[in-house]
């Protein structure tokens, strides 16, 4: 898999050329973050520091707690220790201060969680119309603008159910991105696609990073991670067991945790 | 090909063909659907046989000797009944619901104010038809009319005792004028009322769960008439001595709320079958509490129970039969007190207006099915294959 997607020394110097990640600006703060679900001990001693541009990508064995650890950036999850602040806002009970990280951070599913009784102009209008209070006629216009941008303008009359499963999936990231979020996560994103339609969500993304929005994806594409991550990390068992750059990370892995799994999914 | 060849290679990609004639048409249908099997084909004959023996003395009955008006019981009687039909004579006897029919439409509500209700009728006619006609706009307006003006004008105009208009008691109306001003108001409250009830069950907030829990539990544990009997009977003595509710009102409480906490369980029905998806969809986009449910969750939880609320609506509509119990009579409660009437009492009279009866129960009911599958099918955007 990594070997197909396998990136020229040329390549990655053009993209971090383009990666302007900030050193100042932190995104998003995870310091001494625990979570259980009941008596499970899910997550453990997370610390993460996302600057504002970084390209996360986080890989792990399943249940290692990969996904629980996004969803508790936008609070899907809550926290029960320690501390997550993203842009600036420290995520607590505090309601408001919730919605407004969610305004502010984009999520994309592994199952699109697309709303399937409206059409995809809809689904791309709802929450700029009711959170962010825009007129509805401006709202389509950035709708349209980000549905041409995933290269589904024509299907904007469509319900969900009538689009292929790639498809949906880029609808999910105009979704996201007509809220003009500052961050954006990223579930799993293709690990619910037929293999032919991985690719066009994929450009997608690539498309996403090259403009400098900061992103983390848990993910098993390593070509992408490869391509546009300027970090990987790796989790198991519910902490981060180990993080590097991705060349680093794909030609030297340090922990026997990271190489057993490498093995076993670079065959 | 040969046996063992394992490569091969398509030159040309086959064209799909139409299918062939055994699948198509008139007859694959009777084939597949009427003499499929043996067994098939002997309930076909049983059938065709059972209708043949049925309908035409039905239609017989029903419109052949049926007589359709008349001044009194005499033209539904044979001779020997006292009558002036032949012995042996057996049709329906239309009259008796034809003489009767303005009181199995408005109850002894007074003759010269019967143009209040035709005229409610009327306006609930003009209101209800755009409402449930998708293409006609302003539906907003239109419910508003509907849902508020509308019961505000009704009450005006049928209860009277302002704008010059005579008071008229609740105890005088009857008939389909209290069938259906109850189902309306049952309806209406029912549904709004449940689908809080529903969300206040689904409720993170233990006391407006547990709340909702007592009053869904409680009134569903109890039949019907309990609860008609409580709101007359029993409700009068929780009340300040001089305080009283009128029937009519109390009835209408008593099936609104009944109808209610059924629907809560069946909203709750639909509430469960949607995915956690598409709450962590709407909530990863910012979505508060209330845009979620009324965005997202509600309408895809209503329009998957569609057929669970017309079912509670349908039974609402036939369990206001049963105010009877509190002696208000409705469609069928009138037309069972007219059996009596010595003007009118033949053989023929109760089967006569005891269809009629259901006939009028089965033409509103039948038409609310119709309707609910219609919806179903406009809002079906699943497209599941």
């Amino acid at each position: 898999m990594a070997t197909e997607n396998a990136v020229s020394a040329e390549e990655i110097k053009v993209n971090a050329a383009k990666m302007q990640i900030s050193t100042t600006d932190v995104a998003i703060d995870i310091i001494a973050m625990h979570k259980w679900y009941g008596e499970f001990h899910v997550l453990k001693d997370i610390n993460l520091k996302v600057m504002r541009g970084e390209r996360i990508v986080i890989c792990g064995p399943s249940g290692s707690g990969k996904s629980t650890m996004i969803r508790c950036i936008n609070r899907l999850e809550e926290h029960q220790k320690g501390k997550i602040i993203v842009d600036g806002k420290e995520l607590t009970n505090d309601l408001k201060k919730i919605d407004e990280v969610r305004r502010e951070v984009g999520m994309v599913f592994q199952h699109f969680n697309l709303f399937p009784h409206l059409t995809i102009l809809e689904n791309c209008t709802l929450a700029p119309i009711w959170v962010r209070k825009t007129p509805k006629k401006q709202a389509d216009e950035i709708a349209m603008h980000f549905l041409k941008r995933v290269k589904i303008p024509e299907q904007a009359n469509k319900y969900p159910g009538q689009l292929s499963g790639g498809q949906q999936q880029r609808v999910a990231i105009a979704r996201s991105l007509c809220m003009n979020p500052r961050i954006m996560l990223f579930d799993e994103p293709t690990s619910a696609l037929d293999p032919e339609m991985i690719k066009e969500v994929l450009e997608t993304m690539v498309g996403l990073a090259e403009e400098g929005m900061t992103m983390l994806c848990v993910t098993h594409e390593m070509g992408f991670a490869r391509k546009v991550a300027n970090r990987v990390i790796f989790m198991d068992q519910g902490q981060i067991v180990e993080q590097n750059t991705p060349a680093e990370f794909f030609d030297h892995p340090r922990h026997e945790r990271t190489k057993l799994f490498l093995s076993q999914i670079l065959h | 090909m040969q046996e063992h060849d394992t490569s091969w290679v398509r030159t040309e990609m086959a064209l799909a063909q139409p299918a062939p004639a055994s699948v198509r048409g008139m007859g694959a249908w009777v084939r597949t659907n009427l003499i499929g099997s043996v067994g098939d084909a002997i309930l076909t004959i049983i059938g065709i046989a059972l209708v043949v023996m049925i309908l035409p003395q039905v239609i017989n009955w029903a419109f052949i000797n049926a007589q359709w008006t008349g001044p009194d019981r005499s033209v539904c009687a044979t001779v020997a009944q006292g009558g002036i039909q032949a012995d042996g004579w057996s049709g329906a006897c239309w009259a008796f619901v034809n003489a009767k029919f303005g009181q199995f439409m408005f109850g002894t509500y007074p003759i010269e104010e019967r143009w209040r209700p035709i005229l409610v009728a009327v306006l609930f006619v003009a209101l209800l038809v755009p409402m449930l006609i998708p293409r006609v706009p302003r539906k907003g307006l239109n419910a508003i009319l509907l849902f508020l003006v509308l019961p505000i004008v009704s009450f005006v105009l049928l209860v009277g005792g302002m704008f010059g208009l005579p008071h008229v008691e609740t105890s005088r109306w009857g008939g389909l004028l209290v069938t259906l001003s109850l189902s309306f108001v049952g309806i209406a409250v029912s549904l709004p009322l449940g689908v809080v009830l529903a969300l206040g069950r689904r409720s993170k907030m233990p006391i407006v769960k547990m709340l909702c829990i007592i009053f869904i539990e409680t009134v569903r544990g109890i039949p019907l008439i309990t609860v008609l009997f409580f709101v007359s009977v029993m409700l009068p003595l929780f009340l300040p001595a001089g305080v009283t509710f009128d029937k009519y009102l109390r009835a209408l409480i008593g099936v609104s709320l009944f109808a209610a906490a059924y629907m809560a369980e069946v909203i709750r029905g639909g509430l469960q079958a949607i995915p956690k998806g598409q709450y962590e969809g709407a909530d990863s986009l910012g979505l508060g509490y209330w845009q979620k449910m009324g965005l997202i969750v509600l309408p895809q939880a209503l329009k998957l129970v569609i057929p669970g609320i017309v079912n509670t609506f349908i039974g609402m509509f036939k369990d206001t039969s049963l105010v009877i119990i509190i002696s208000m009579f409705d469609l069928l409660g009138i037309v069972k007190q007219n059996f009596s009437d010595a003007n009118w009492a033949t053989p023929q009279t109760a089967r006569s207006g005891l269809i009629f009866a259901a006939f009028v129960f089965w033409l509103f009911c039948f038409g609310m099915s119709r309707y609910s599958m219609y919806t179903e099918r406009r809002l079906d955007t699943g497209h599941k294959r």
